[in-house]
């Protein structure tokens, strides 16, 4: 018999979790007329696993010095952790709606910025930046011996731009176990599969050659993310120890079976009636432990 | 209204030289020394036997190296800066603007951080030609909202920008030469004011308005032009943005012809800002840009080129003196 690592009732309480939240983002989505559906839909597990149960974060003391940072570089993909913020209480889904992108009244953005919303870390969009941004965070984290985590999403399209391998290496030369890579990778960008646009594999052997530590699992696996995030040690900041990269591979799109793996739900809205389609198969496709 | 430095002994004919690079490597080593907290990054440009080589020896736990990967560099120090620190970074200029272009518009600027990027080298000073040539740098950053433009003209404004910094809330470009500027002030007992022109000497003939160390090579061509019976005002314009307006709109209103004079593409930089300026304030004067032309830059040493350009002091003289005849 498997022995089991994580405690399954708190698993089986993130599932239920991430399904609200993918009807939440949804609903969101359907309202402001505008998101990215695809990536959105694919980092839920992760997003979700983080924010309820592995950070040390509160939404409502964004400024905490002691709280581990979350850096969204895939920042397309806002709207997820803006449904999450609006779930754990710092903004209405009514409020984000009525402020979002709507000239000076503007809090959130497609793109998200962190002098609109403190819960931020880091204004981003152009992709490529948000690791380089988290690798400065870890070494001034160890600069300041503070003693929290810096954790850094990536999409696996984004992987192209040389920036991140900058990034990455400087990771393996400054040792910074306090800098986790979580990479969505969901196998799509724009305009196709990954593999045909740009091959980033074997992307694990590339992370443990520039010396990072490299876990891979199913990203959409409750289970399998939060026995990753588990297995992370102590961030302490003075130890060198080489920087650790979790390899999520997720679908894109997951949850909405006309969605998932289709490219074409990159950008865009989504019409009443996928809505209320999206919305059953989310509750569908709801995992059943 | 600009400061005006004319009641002191503002400038050195004597030529003494002074290398900003390592002016503000030991103003760092001091300020650290004084007990200021603050990072320093940099790439594989700083010598060890360099003053910027010794703060980093003194105090490495303190100073990141990045190699050679400019956007890195940049990004990673709007990351250290977003963990509260204060961060100067030196960056080999004919890089840091053409490489990290987009870090220092959205990671630095959009962020709004707490880095200084000292780009060093500025012009042609590197030599090596035009990929070595840092002169796009002045008009891209004039078009990134949020970013102060600091241009010292000699080493000691340097410190004194560098010194400044660490009181000034958001970000910034230090643009330095490769080394070894003449100093253009001798009196360097002054207040040094973000934004607000020096007038390093007084005239009313004429203005040139000049930043770096063009501001050197201004007021020599400016005691040319006093042999020739010419009153040169030159402004010593050390911030391109935000650009001193009022300084600009005195020359107009008190001299019939100004100059700019930069070590940098003569579109989109600070004769770009003036002529904005002039333009848009109906000024019917006479008016010309003097800086590197829309051209890759021939080869040679920096003092051959800025005579084949017609950048030094003698040929800036020459141009005044044509259009003052006109």
């Amino acid at each position: 018999m498997r022995e089991y690592l994580v405690d399954l009732e708190m698993v089986k309480q993130l599932e239920d979790k991430a399904t609200q939240i993918r009807k939440d983002l949804l609903n969101f989505i359907y309202r402001i007329g505008m998101g990215h559906l695809g990536g959105e839909l694919s980092v839920v597990e992760v997003a979700v696993a983080l924010y309820y149960k592995y950070l040390n974060y509160d939404v409502n003391n964004p400024e905490d010095p002691k709280r581990d940072r979350v850096v969204l570089s895939k920042a397309h993909c806002s709207e997820t952790l803006y449904t999450i913020f609006s779930d754990l209480g710092a903004y209405s889904q009514d409020y984000m709606v009525e402020h979002f992108e709507c000239l000076e009244k503007s809090k959130f953005g497609m793109h998200c910025n962190r002098l609109y919303l403190p819960q931020i870390e880091a204004s981003a969009g152009s992709l490529g930046h948000g690791l380089p941004i988290a690798l400065g965070m870890a070494l001034g984290a160890r600069k300041r011996k503070e003693n929290h985590m810096v954790y850094v999403i990536v999409g696996d399209g984004e992987l192209c731009e040389g920036s991140n391998w900058e990034a990455i290496m400087a990771g393996g030369h400054y040792e910074l176990g306090n800098l986790v890579c979580i990479v969505d990778k969901n196998q799509l960008s724009m305009t196709g599969n990954t593999k045909d646009v740009m091959n980033i594999d074997p992307l694990g052997k590339k992370f443990e050659a520039f010396n990072w530590r490299v876990m891979e699992i199913n990203g959409n696996n409750m289970y399998e993310v939060c026995e990753a995030l588990q297995a992370i040690p102590p961030a302490e900041p003075e130890y060198l120890r080489k920087p650790i990269a979790i390899i999520a591979n997720t679908v894109k799109g997951k949850g909405v079976d006309f969605m998932e793996g289709e490219s074409k739900w990159h950008g865009g809205g989504i019409a009443k009636a996928e809505l209320d389609e999206a919305l059953k198969m989310v509750e569908r496709n709801r995992r059943v432990r | 209204m600009a400061t005006d430095m004319t009641a002191k002994t503002t400038y050195d004919f004597d030529q003494m030289l002074s290398s900003a690079r390592e002016a503000y490597g030991e103003e760092l080593m001091k300020m650290a020394d004084e007990g200021l907290d603050f990072v320093f990054t940099y790439s594989d440009n700083v010598a060890a036997s360099s003053a910027t080589g010794k703060f980093v020896a003194k105090y490495p736990d303190r100073c990141f190296n990045f190699g050679i990967a400019e956007p890195n560099q940049v990004g990673a120090s709007a990351g250290l800066a977003l963990a509260g620190e204060i961060v100067f970074s030196q960056v080999f200029g004919p890089f840091l603007p053409l490489r990290a272009a987009d870090q220092i518009h959205t990671d630095i600027a959009y962020n709004d951080v707490n880095v200084r990027l000292i780009g060093t080298h500025s012009g042609v000073t590197a030599g090596g030609g035009p990929t070595h040539n840092d002169i796009a740098d002045l008009a891209l950053y004039r078009a990134i909202p949020n970013l102060m433009i600091c241009v010292p003209a000699d080493a000691d404004q340097c410190t004194k920008i560098v010194r400044k910094s660490m009181e000034y809330e958001g970000p910034m470009i230090i643009r330095i030469a490769r080394g070894a500027e003449p100093n253009v002030y001798k009196d360097t007992d002054y207040e040094y004011e973000f934004g607000k022109a020096i007038t390093t000497k007084s005239g009313n003939d004429m203005s040139i308005i000049s930043c770096g160390s063009s501001v050197y090579w201004s007021l020599m061509a400016a005691r040319i032009l006093e042999e020739k019976g010419v009153n040169c005002r030159v402004i010593d314009m050390h911030t391109v943005k935000p650009l001193d307006v009022e300084a600009i709109l005195n020359c107009a209103e008190e001299t019939p012809l100004i100059m700019t004079v930069e070590e940098a593409s003569i579109n989109g930089g600070l004769g770009s800002a003036v002529a904005e300026v002039l333009a848009e304030n109906s000024w019917g004067g006479k008016f010309k840009r003097i800086g590197l032309p829309d051209e890759f830059a021939v080869l040679g040493d920096p003092m051959e080129i800025y005579a084949y350009y017609g950048m030094d002091p003698e040929s800036i003289a020459k141009s005044a003196l044509e259009l003052l005849e006109k």
